[in-house]
């Protein structure tokens, strides 16, 4: 990688997601040269991971393809897939920043065809699924997956399958001596876009999602009604493949409890709403949805879509927090226990299939540099943070409108830095 | 006008419940999310959930609050408090009520687990060792002399696996072992009633 040149004019972005994206294009197309360090072989992040995005129900692919073209096309940007920062030293204006990037095992001369893929055998959990099904040991990310370039996963080097890999490859793309490179590079500023992961659903207990089969969560729900997910698109239960038609959503799962997540994470409210929409879609007036919620919180302007799917008669709201949930041994629904808030009536519903609509956490805890973090654990705008700022959800947890904002507000602050960089040495 | 609006939602109670009672000041964090309510093993044996107890609370029910048998019922499992997303000490505000309410004179008179509190408390004040052999056959007979036989009768065969292994003596019903300082320990109790009544505010 030691074409890579950087200076202390230099932005570098850290996360590949909806709001890494939009940050890194926001100052290259302002002119700043930019780096992009994506953990994972691809971009997207989270958002490639949903089926629609509210509140216009249209799909994540239009949105993320403008900037995946915006992302090929700009000379100023520099993409680093596979790559995590290590250290990060220095003041504002003046870093000096360790990458450690992993080995792909597949160099630029791949044309995505797939016959690695089709060479290999063992399979691994699909991560892009989160883990519903399984993938195999030579992978494209995802169907729209930027960079659209397969990976060995590491797992199979070593093994028979690595030279099936190599042997398919007709575009002598497949490089197996390829090695974890250390990459030390100094910039002005930083941008920390590192985002959110769901969370660990087993840990509320109740609701025993290790143990009820029927009980899945949100982010789960979305792979299940894309038509690239695991079940094609079919909305079907996991214990026995069964049409889920009649589906409850338990809002609040892990979020607003002191027990878990304090805070509201915001976006689970709308998730829940907009996944009413796939159980229509899927089932007509047979598949209904009842949504147990302690208040619903469509943000702001979104209330409309909240009060529109309140209107559909395939909806149900019941207002209560779900005490337990316990598995009907006989057919495999989850029974939902608990007391109506609004008549105080006790209600045991049996449903096809539980959703719950788990909270947002940052999904770094630990990073290499130091940076001011709030109680729960999202990072602050501060000015001991120096040149160090913060985009998306690895501020707050933000739905992607709000994550877009932060975002940019993020990428005219670190220009600001560069600027006087700039400045002083002009 | 402006002072009947404010006199109206002035709620005396909330602020009684918060001086008198034990964790009172919990109560207004109550968000009603209902997990407590569903939680309760006995929920559906009483009355009043402990999220119903609260939002009565607030809303000024004083003589319902104060008179159900709700608190009566808890059973001490502690799952509503594990459950509580807010965190509130549910089961020791229920506790506290059912002793606010005792205290005032306003319990139900035949709530049997009142009445079983009752004797448990004065057996034990008396020499300030429960006295088990007077407090199990005031316990049998609770609840008149033909039931108490009935109780006592099917209840025997524990009671000599209990003398046998020493863990109840026959001579305790000539009056039982007690601490060594009785009247100073019922000194102490005096003083600690007094010290619970001063603090005690008065509402109205
Ligand atoms: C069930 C559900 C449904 C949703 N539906 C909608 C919707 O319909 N509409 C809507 O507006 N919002 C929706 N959201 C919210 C949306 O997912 C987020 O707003 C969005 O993902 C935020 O993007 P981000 O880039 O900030 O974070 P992320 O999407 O999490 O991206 C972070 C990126 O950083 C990378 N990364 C993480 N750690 C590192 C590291 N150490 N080094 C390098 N890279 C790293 C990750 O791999 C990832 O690519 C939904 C959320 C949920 C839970
Ligand atoms: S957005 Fe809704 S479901 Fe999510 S934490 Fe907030 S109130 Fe609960
Ligand atoms: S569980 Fe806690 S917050 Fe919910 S209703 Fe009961 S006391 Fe209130």
């Amino acid at each position: 990688m030691a074409d890579i040149i950087a200076t202390n004019e230099t932005i570098l972005v850290v996360g590949g997601g909806i709001s890494g994206m939009t940050a890194a294009l926001e100052a290259a197309e302002f002119g700043k040269q930019v780096i992009l360090v994506e953990k994972s072989p691809s971009v997207g992040g989270r958002v490639g991971k949903l089926y629609k995005y509210f509140p216009k129900m249209c799909h994540p692919t239009c949105g993320m393809e403008i900037n995946q073209r915006r992302l090929k096309m700009n000379p100023n940007l520099r993409l680093l897939t596979m790559t995590e920062v290590s250290s990060v030293e220095g003041e504002e204006g003046n870093y000096s920043v360790t990458l450690k990037t992993a080995p792909r095992y597949v160099n630029e001369n791949c044309t995505a065809c797939g016959a690695c893929g089709d060479a290999v055998e063992a399979e691994f959990d699909n991560e892009h699924n989160y883990n519903l099904n399984k993938r195999k040991g030579a992978y494209l990310p995802s169907a729209m997956a930027h960079p659209q370039r397969y990976v060995l996963d590491p797992a199979i080097i070593g093994t028979p399958d690595a030279t099936k890999a190599k042997e398919a490859c007709k575009f002598d793309a497949i490089d197996l001596e390829m090695q974890e490179q250390e990459t030390t590079l100094t910039v002005g500023a930083i941008i920390w876009a590192t985002g959110w992961q769901p969370y660990d659903a087993a840990k509320i207990q109740p609701y025993g999602y290790d143990r009820i089969q029927n009980v899945i969560t949100s982010v789960e729900f979305e792979r299940m009604a894309d038509p690239h997910g695991p079940t094609g698109g079919k909305l079907l239960r996991p214990s026995d493949n069964a049409e889920a038609k009649n589906v409850a959503f338990i809002q609040c799962a892990g979020s607003r409890d002191r027990n878990h997540l304090k805070h509201c994470s915001r976006i689970c409210c709308m998730a829940s709403l907009k996944q009413t929409h796939y159980v229509e879609d899927a089932y007509g007036d047979e598949g209904k949805s009842t949504i147990y919620y302690i208040d619903i919180r469509a943000i702001d302007r979104i209330d409309d879509f909240h009060q529109k799917v309140k209107a559909n008669p395939n909806v149900t709201f019941t207002k209560s927090k779900v005490a337990r949930i316990d598995e009907n041994k006989g057919n495999g629904n989850p029974i939902l226990r608990g007391v109506d808030t609004e008549g105080y009536h006790r209600y045991d519903n049996e449903h096809d299939l539980v959703v719950l609509a788990v909270g947002m956490e940052p999904s770094v805890s630990d990073f290499p540099v130091k940076v001011a973090v709030n109680e729960n654990g999202y990072i602050e705008q501060d000015e001991s943070n120096g040149g160090i700022f913060a985009a998306g959800c690895s501020t707050d947890a933000l739905d992607v409108n709000r994550a877009v904002q932060s975002a940019t507000a993020s990428a005219l602050r670190a220009i600001q830095v560069v600027n006087r960089v700039a400045g002083s040495e002009g | 006008m402006a002072s009947d609006a404010i006199n109206y939602y002035r709620n005396n109670f909330l602020k009684e419940v918060e001086a008198n009672v034990e964790e009172g000041a919990w109560v207004k964090m109550c968000m009603q999310c209902g997990v407590c309510a569903g939680s309760c093993p006995l929920g559906n044996a009483w009355e009043h959930t402990p999220q119903k107890i609260f939002m009565m609370i607030r809303a000024g029910k004083r003589d319902e609050v104060l008179s159900s048998d709700a608190m009566w019922m808890c059973t001490s499992c502690y799952n509503c408090i594990a459950r509580c997303p807010r965190e509130l000490p549910i089961t020791h505000i229920m506790h506290g009520l059912a002793n606010y309410a005792h205290r005032l004179g306003l319990a139900p008179k035949n709530q049997p687990t009142r009445k079983f509190a009752t004797m448990f408390w004065n057996n034990l004040t008396k020499k300030g060792r429960v006295n088990e052999l007077k407090l199990g056959i005031a316990l049998y007979f609770m609840n008149g002399l033909v039931n108490g036989i009935k109780v006592a009768i099917k209840a025997m065969p524990l009671g000599m696996s209990m003398m046998k292994t020493k863990r109840l003596s026959p001579m305790e019903i000539l009056g039982g072992h007690g601490i060594k300082d009785t009247s100073g320990f019922h000194a102490i109790l005096k003083k600690a009633r007094e010290i619970e009544d001063a603090k005690m505010k008065k509402f109205d």
